[in-house]
């Protein structure tokens, strides 16, 4: 559910309308080419749908999606 | 060694079209683009009319995740230069990116990205403003996009002298290259800020019709009963290109640009100076630059704005500069269709002068049905006129005193 919904905000974020190939393994960067400034904005949308709050140092060690879907259902 | 510049591409999103065509079919049937408007809710406003953009999908000419990042007024510049590039049948690898530049003119930047981004700031916090807030605001990431979606890496800057913004960028990118430092570049402007603030703060200044019964007739240059400018929003886009690097390629040549003159009023914020001296000199130095008697000029695309003392001191203005000459001279507000571009005015302005010079037939003033006596000079009320045009002068004249004017000549 987490996983599904955070997909779907990086589809949305990033203008992607196919997402279907993307797996907890999906790096923002490498393959989906977001920059910096999109990782921001992503980062920005997940903390207002799941109400949870990522400090900067933490969405730093962030690999790849299965990273994010395991830091918010941990916060939840 | 003299170099000379034409034009060889066009591409404009406007109130009264999406393409250079449709817009030009509105002019000369005489097509008013203004009605109500329709982005935000106007009933506490004086004015609640304007010319918007109609039916304009950024994603039939931007990347869907590049279009996200971009304010609507970079969208309107991208998407026009797109069609000049695809209209001058230039491809990027017939061009030494180096010696191909950008040069826009906006008066206002990104202003409905700022009106959204404060709303946020004041409703959920600091730390909710977009990391693209800057770079979609700022004026000059316009020019930015369009040389990055054409891989132009020659000249690029961005112009801000409000309402005169375009025409200075097009004569700046015309002296670019003459003297030589480019041989294509992509100018002119764009705009869009029919939005909340924006329109709030024009009526604060009382520059705006309230012609909300009738927002066809609201925009009425020269007219005894006009009452201020109609916004408008859009994008009007140049390919200017050396002559000997168009004639190499064999490209369409739509016509020449001669002349560029530009002044200051240093007189007032907002006001025009007394008997537009300041606007006298700007066109009496594009003459000059161009180096042709007054008596060459058959059409002059004023500025024409629809308010009060615009419309007066340009006609004194015109006078002074034309003599016996201003009364021979067609001269027409096309502002009375497309409202008031601002800072694109001037782009879109030029492309009407450049399609009267190829076409011979000048755009009509509409709703020029009580000619103001203080404007008596030949406005080509209400329609089209056939007349062979070797000669088009364009004036842009913005907030701040600042003065623009541009002279673009028939090919031959």
């Amino acid at each position: 559910m987490v996983f599904e919904k955070i997909v779907e905000i990086i589809g949305e974020q990033l203008g992607i309308d196919d997402m279907s190939e993307v797996t907890m393994n999906t790096s923002l960067i490498k393959d989906l080419e977001a920059d910096s400034l999109d990782a921001v904005e992503i980062i920005m949308a997940i903390e207002d749908e799941f109400g949870v709050e990522i400090p900067d140092d933490e969405a730093e060690k962030f690999k790849n999606i299965g990273d994010i879907v395991k830091y918010v259902e941990a916060k939840k | 060694m003299n170099r000379r510049v034409v034009i060889t591409g066009i591409g404009s999103i406007t109130p009264i079209g999406n393409t250079v065509e449709e817009y030009w079919n509105s002019l000369l049937s005489g097509v008013s683009g203004i009605d109500y408007i329709t982005k935000f809710d106007t009933s506490d406003y004086p004015t609640r009319i304007a010319a918007e953009v109609k039916g304009f999908n950024p994603e039939e000419h931007i990347d869907k995740k590049e279009a996200r990042k971009m304010d609507r007024f970079t969208q309107f510049a991208v998407a026009a230069s797109l069609m000049a590039m695809k209209d001058a049948g230039l491809k990027i690898e017939d061009i030494v990116a180096e010696k191909f530049g950008v040069i826009l003119g906006s008066g206002i930047g990104g202003i409905e990205t700022l009106e959204n981004q404060h709303q946020r700031l004041m409703e959920k916090g600091v730390k909710r403003i977009s990391p693209f807030f800057i770079p979609m605001m700022i004026s000059n990431i316009g020019a930015g996009h369009v040389s990055m979606c054409l891989g132009a890496k020659g000249p690029n800057t961005t112009i801000v002298t409000a309402c005169a913004s375009s025409t200075n960028a097009i004569g700046e990118a015309y002296r670019v290259i003459k003297g030589g430092s480019a041989d294509v570049m992509i100018t002119g402007g764009m705009e869009a800020s029919i939005t909340p603030l924006s329109i709030a703060g024009f009526c604060s200044m009382k520059a705006m019709s309230t012609h909300n019964e009738a927002p066809k007739k609201a925009s009425r240059p020269f007219d005894l009963n006009r009452d201020g400018f109609v916004m408008g929003e859009g994008s009007g886009i140049l390919m200017l290109e050396e002559l000997d690097h168009a004639l190499k390629r064999g490209a369409k040549i739509y016509a020449e640009v001669v002349g560029y003159g530009m002044s200051a009023d240093a007189y007032h914020i907002t006001a025009p100076s007394p008997e537009g001296e300041g606007a006298a000199r700007s066109m009496e130095l594009a003459l000059s630059d161009a180096d042709i008697p007054y008596q060459s000029i058959d059409y002059i695309n004023a500025h024409g704005t629809s308010t009060p003392y615009n419309d007066k001191f340009e006609t004194m203005a015109i006078k002074s500069v034309f003599k016996e000459h201003a009364k021979d001279i067609s001269i027409s507000s096309t502002k009375s269709m497309t409202g008031h571009l601002l800072g694109a005015a001037g782009g879109i302005e030029a492309i009407a002068c450049v399609l009267a010079i190829k076409e011979d037939v000048i755009p009509p003033t509409i709703n020029l049905e009580n000619p103001d006596p203080e404007c008596d000079l030949d406005y080509t009320a209400n329609k089209a006129k056939k007349r062979e045009v070797n000669y088009a002068l364009s004036n842009s004249l913005g907030f701040g005193g600042h003065n623009a004017t541009i002279i673009i000549k028939k090919y031959r």
